[in-house]
């Protein structure tokens, strides 16, 4: 029995729920009951796997296995009238309801994949809805990401966060939303909440605030993944092709983020030859094409900001003042305290730690909660030598993670200031 | 196709002049779009309403039944007219209420009927 390989369900599961769960969705025609289906699927999987092995397209068994599920609950529900249009829809998918999903051919059924993605995402990202509900739903049904972990990425409750997307989602289904990716004419105002929620995953993808690995890779790349169907969608939306060309420069250092033990090395203590030139370069052409067009915006900036740092040979000889003046740009068109943030520690590069630090502490009541506010408050006190201080920061900052390789990292720093 | 209620809200006390220019202007804006509507199958019912002040509230508890002078909520904002149309989907309600609040030059509320 040892000599199984263990399944891994959780890395099926994050690579399969958004698809699995779009495709229900067009099928169903009802995004609660897609979603509890999927879920009810992967549990049939977390008994059967282990015993008789995965299947080869594992995402086909779960969207086959979630639909043969809702057909039964729509059955055992027929009474309720709400349901007959989703049950009559069930019925136009051509399958038996007995088969066995192993040994059916799958193709036609996961072939659409894209597009229903696609949809949900111009779904989840409705305009009707608050940006950050589109956000929630989106890492919610498209991310397969818990409501826990959302809050934390969000810095709210759990509870608030809970409300928001049950809201949301009733929302849609009481104003009949329809599942479609919207006219050409519609398409610019419908991009920008879309290109902010996949940016939001990639990030949840590239520092994750919980579990035992620093980098989700697999949230990541779908993040990549959809950005690179917004920009086959959207050619001439240069802000498309900034949020790739962001991702991609900034997932290329993902191999020189941790160290061979598992603990985290930061931008300025990394070995820049473990950086990915292939996603640089793949990067760094996209941001140009989409600069010469002249319409920046903030995934354009971000994007160039992470150009500079890709195209210097390491941290001393890095253009700081450039990248300063880009976040000046950036707060122009995002006025928020995390780009606030962000540039204070370009300003302690280009300006010294004690203008930085000023930067940093003008930002403390609107990140108070902030895990990294307090990291880098910390970071910059204890380069000044203000050991006392820079000690009860990262106190701050450690009661603000609940990622195990950031705690270490932050206790590590903590310990040498003893 | 599914009912939506577009409801239109403006100060408490409007003047309901239909000689001012302003009203002029609204009352062929909103003529259009009531036209429109119709001639797009969407029209089910609307109309506008005399000021708030002309509201009587009645309460029913336990088979007594009393009645109170005024608007049931007292706030600044009370409901001016609405519309009840037909549309498609979210998006086609949505676009009825953009031109709804050109029309009329006020916000316009969108709210769905509950499904049967």
């Amino acid at each position: 029995m040892n000599d199984e390989p263990a399944v891994d369900l959780g890395g099926i599961f994050r690579r399969e729920v958004g698809r699995c769960t779009a495709t229900l969705i067009r099928v169903l025609g009802d995004v609660d009951l897609a979603e509890d289906s999927v879920a009810e699927a992967f549990a049939v999987a977390a008994e059967r796997w282990p015993v008789v092995g995965v299947p080869p397209n594992p995402g086909g068994w779960i969207t086959t296995t979630a639909r043969n599920k809702a057909l039964d609950r729509l059955r055992r529900e027929s009474s309720r009238h709400s349901r007959h249009a989703a049950a009559d829809r069930l019925q136009q998918v051509r399958m038996n309801d007995d088969h066995d999903p192993e040994l059916q051919d799958l193709d036609d059924l996961v072939d659409v994949v894209a597009d229903d993605q696609l949809r949900l995402m111009f779904l989840c990202c409705h305009p009707a809805l608050s940006p950050d509900a589109q956000v929630a739903l989106t890492l919610r049904l498209l991310g397969g990401m818990e409501t826990p972990e959302i809050a934390r990425s969000f810095l709210v409750a759990e509870d608030t966060m809970a409300q928001r997307i049950v809201r949301a989602k009733r929302k849609l289904r009481d104003n009949h939303a329809s599942y479609r990716i919207p006219r050409h004419a519609e398409l610019p105002d419908r991009l920008r909440p879309v290109l902010a929620a996949i940016y939001l995953i990639f990030n949840e993808g590239h520092t994750s605030t919980s579990g035992d690995d620093l980098s989700r890779v697999d949230l990541s790349s779908e993040a990549i993944r959809l950005g690179r169907v917004l920009v086959d969608l959207m050619p001439d939306e240069p802000e498309a092709a900034g949020l790739l060309a962001l991702m991609l420069l900034t997932d290329a250092r993902r191999p020189a983020r941790t160290a061979a033990d598992g603990s985290m090395i930061r931008l300025s203590d990394q070995d820049r030859t473990r950086w990915d030139r292939d996603k640089i370069e793949e990067g760094s052409a996209l941001l140009r094409a989409c600069l010469r067009r002249n319409q920046p915006g903030p995934m354009q900036i971000q994007a160039a900001i992470a150009a500079v740092h890709a195209g210097a040979a390491d941290d001393t000889t890095t253009n700081w003042q450039q990248i300063v003046t880009l976040y000046d740009g950036l707060l122009a068109h995002q006025p928020t305290p995390v780009v606030a943030l962000n540039r204070a520690v370009a300003v302690s590069r280009a300006h010294g730690l004690e203008a930085g630090l000023a930067a940093v502490e003008a930002l403390s009541d609107a990140l108070a909660d902030y895990q990294s506010f307090h990291a880098v408050r910390a970071d910059l006190l204890a380069q000044l030598g203000s050991r006392r201080e820079a000690i009860a920061a990262y106190d701050e900052a450690l009661a603000r993670t609940r990622n195990p390789t950031e705690r270490q990292f932050l206790q590590e720093r903590r310990s040498v200031l003893r | 196709m599914a009912q939506y209620l577009l409801s239109v809200w403006h100060d408490e006390e409007y003047v309901v002049d239909f000689s001012g220019e302003d009203m002029q202007r609204l009352g062929a804006q909103v003529g259009a779009f009531n036209e429109e509507l119709t001639a797009a199958g969407a029209w089910v019912f609307g109309g506008g309403l005399q000021p708030a002040s002309s509201a009587t509230v009645l309460r029913g508890d336990n088979g007594s039944v009393s009645m109170t002078d005024g608007p049931y909520a007292e706030t600044k904002e009370q409901m001016g007219g609405f519309w009840v149309i037909e549309a498609n989907d979210f998006d086609a309600a949505l676009e009825w209420t953009r031109k709804a609040t050109l029309a009329c030059e006020g916000p316009v509320e969108l709210r769905p009927f509950q499904s049967e």
